[in-house]
């Protein structure tokens, strides 16, 4: 076991399409929780307008002064000059540290000399691709989802004897993997609408589309151009091997139902000693449909749940 | 600047030595193939080439005045990236035209050890912005990039209106339809993807079950993803193509088994200044490979001969009718309404 250091809980960004006066809500509620940092931004769907730019600076300075350290995350598909701009406007700033979403981000921060976060959609699988990014500015990583709690711990270098990570890490603990991401709106499509004319019906479901199998066994989620996880990954019971990785950061992605409860559990297991098959009994209760899994940090499919008896 | 419109190259997928001869006899500018293992993003069994048949792919390119281009797609293995950078190495030594890379370690490698070596940025390092593009320009000194098939046709002409390098995009072949580089769809369910391995819902996690009343099951690793009524032509169950149930209505959720063609806007997208067009499907048979290439040596050349004169001719649509995924083609992202 490595040293006891606080696991820092990390608050990712919401990747749903919640109405305004919902998201205001949530973040009062992180206000007065557990959580260390939060990562504020749109990064699905550049449609998706309940809080400008402004808005996101404006949120992000009220959670800075309760004492959360504040990260703003890029949209992970650029395609556009509009999204373009509003990418320009996250690095022109220097208020708050930025979490590239593409390589569109990390050429505008490298460019100017701005440390950021790798985010988990920019693809790192090996400890040379991190010094990479080392090199370029990066100070944090989110490692992609798919890459195992074992090969993270080579990436970081600690399975070749370095005592420290090369680079702080912060891995996705909990919720809705996000799986893929493509140029078309699936929320749309099933409603047999165009990108263009989406009506905003991804507003209208707060945990994302569900999508079954052809025997009824939930499987995805359609979250406009995202595609995600209809299980919840959930890595409340691999403190030991997070911390073996070099894993001091988790990150936890926000769901609209016992999210709160979800931050506590996480304090609890990883900070003040609690039980961990108690609070994974809890979590499975309360889990959206498709359950838990924790395949990938055990470099198995990530569909695969390692603790079926707690 | 890309502003000139050039005569686009024609990139040819070449998974054997017998498939790269047709591809090149048939009128490929350039083909792309990848070594026998993990460093490819088609690491098929019985698919690829050793050493011996790449340098004789090679001989056989360039005395026809070809080149050949090594996909060296895949990123590189947290525990070891040596097999990426011999395979760099390789490329350089067997005398490969460029490399074709989507991991910034094994860009890295290739610029700072082989400083002569052409490098393509790979469709899996998922840069739809030139800015994105740029950024690999500046760092490694990247000569082409490949776009990921998210973008809409006047996307493209703004990408390559702003960017510095040669431009390829996808012309025909098996549709893609998540952005490449960053889709974890085939890991979720077989631990193996196309970043990590090099397979996109890899043929030894298909099961095939045929039920009591006649209907057919396709399983990938256990996951139903399509069933079929016992008539009912079947396709290959890559899992974004199945078939599933979204708000009490079962459906292509997320795409139809469908091919990429691009053939109807091609004058357009040599207007634009696209440099090459790149066929999809080292996994296809050499046969596929020829017929393909065939059509689209005769319609890059129409197309650049008289592109007001330019129409799409019915025996080249049938021949690739013929051969698309399950006979149904599209133009994709290049065409608004299909987002």
């Amino acid at each position: 076991m490595q040293n006891k250091d606080r696991i820092a809980l990390s608050i990712g960004p919401v990747l749903y399409y919640w109405p305004r006066d919902t998201l205001l809500n949530f973040y009062a509620m992180l206000a007065d929780s557990a959580a260390d940092s939060v990562v504020l931004g749109e990064v699905v769907c550049e449609r998706r307008h309940e809080l400008k730019f402004a808005d996101w600076l404006a949120l992000a300075r009220d959670l800075a002064a309760t004492g959360k350290e504040v990260v703003l995350a890029t949209q992970a598909l650029i395609a556009s000059e509009s999204d373009l701009r509003l990418l320009r406007r996250a690095a022109e700033q220097a208020e708050f540290l930025i979490e590239a979403g593409d390589a569109s981000a990390l050429q505008l921060l490298s460019k100017a000399g701005r440390p950021f976060v790798l985010g988990p959609h920019i693809n790192v699988y090996s400890r040379d691709a991190l010094r990479e990014y080392l090199r370029l500015g990066a100070r944090r990583w989110v490692p992609p989802v798919e890459l195992p709690l074992p090969a993270i711990r080579h990436v970081n270098g600690l399975a070749d004897g370095a005592s420290e990570p090369l680079l702080p890490t912060e891995v996705f603990a909990y919720g809705r993997l996000p799986l893929a991401f493509s140029a078309r709106c699936f929320t749309a499509r099933h409603h047999r609408l165009a990108k263009d004319q989406c009506e905003f019906r991804c507003r209208d479901d707060r945990d994302g589309l569900l999508l079954n199998t052809s025997d009824g066994t939930p499987f995805l989620v359609l979250n406009g151009i995202q595609t995600q996880s209809a299980a919840q990954q959930c890595l409340l019971g691999e403190e030991e091997a997070l911390r073996g990785a070099g894993v001091t950061r988790l990150r936890l992605s926000p769901s609209s139902t016992g999210f709160e409860e979800v931050i506590a559990h996480f304090e609890a297991v990883f900070n003040t000693a609690g039980d961990p098959a108690a609070a994974l009994g809890k979590l499975r209760e309360s889990a959206l449909p498709g359950g838990l899994v924790d395949g990938f940090a055990r470099a198995q499919a990530g569909l695969a749940w390692s603790r079926p008896s707690c | 600047m890309n502003t000139i419109p050039i005569k686009p190259e024609l990139v040819c997928p070449a998974g054997s030595l017998r498939a790269l001869t047709l591809a090149i006899d048939a009128g490929a500018d350039a083909v792309y193939l990848g070594l026998r293992n993990a460093t490819n993003a088609r690491n098929f069994a019985g698919l690829n080439f050793d050493t011996a048949q790449l340098r004789e792919g090679v001989a056989y390119a360039h005395r026809r005045g070809r080149q050949v281009l090594m996909a060296l797609n895949t990123f590189a293995r947290a525990d070891d990236c040596e097999p990426w950078y011999r395979a760099v190495d390789a490329a350089v030594e067997l005398g490969a035209d460029a490399l074709i890379v989507g991991d910034i370690a094994v860009l890295a490698y290739a610029a700072r050890t082989h400083p002569q070596l052409r490098l393509h940025l790979s469709v899996q390092a998922s840069a739809s912005s030139y800015e994105a593009i740029a950024f690999y320009r500046r760092h490694y000194g990247i000569q082409r990039a490949v776009l990921p098939r998210v973008l809409t046709l006047s996307q493209v002409g703004h990408v390559l209106r702003h960017s510095e390098v040669e431009i390829e995009v996808f012309g025909f072949g098996s549709l893609c339809v998540m952005v490449e580089g960053r889709c974890a769809l085939s890991s979720y369910v077989t631990g193996q993807s196309p970043n990590n391995a090099g397979v996109c819902s890899p043929p030894s996690a298909v099961r095939w079950q045929e039920g009591a009343a006649g209907e057919v099951d396709a399983r990938l690793s256990g996951i139903l993803i399509d069933r079929y009524a016992p008539d009912e032509p079947r396709g290959y169950p890559t899992l974004c193509k199945g078939r599933f149930e979204v708000g009490g209505r079962r459906d292509y959720a997320i795409e139809e088994p469908t091919s990429l063609n691009t053939l109807a806007i091609l004058p357009e997208l040599t207007r634009l200044g696209v440099r090459a067009i790149k066929i999809e499907g080292r996994q296809r048979s050499p046969a596929y490979v020829e017929q393909v290439t065939r059509v689209w040596r005769q319609a890059i050349d129409a197309a650049a001969a008289a592109p007001e004169r330019y129409r799409v001719e019915p025996a080249w649509t049938a021949t690739l009718a013929h051969l698309a995924e399950g006979q149904q083609h599209t133009l994709g992202a290049y065409d608004r309404p299909w987002r």
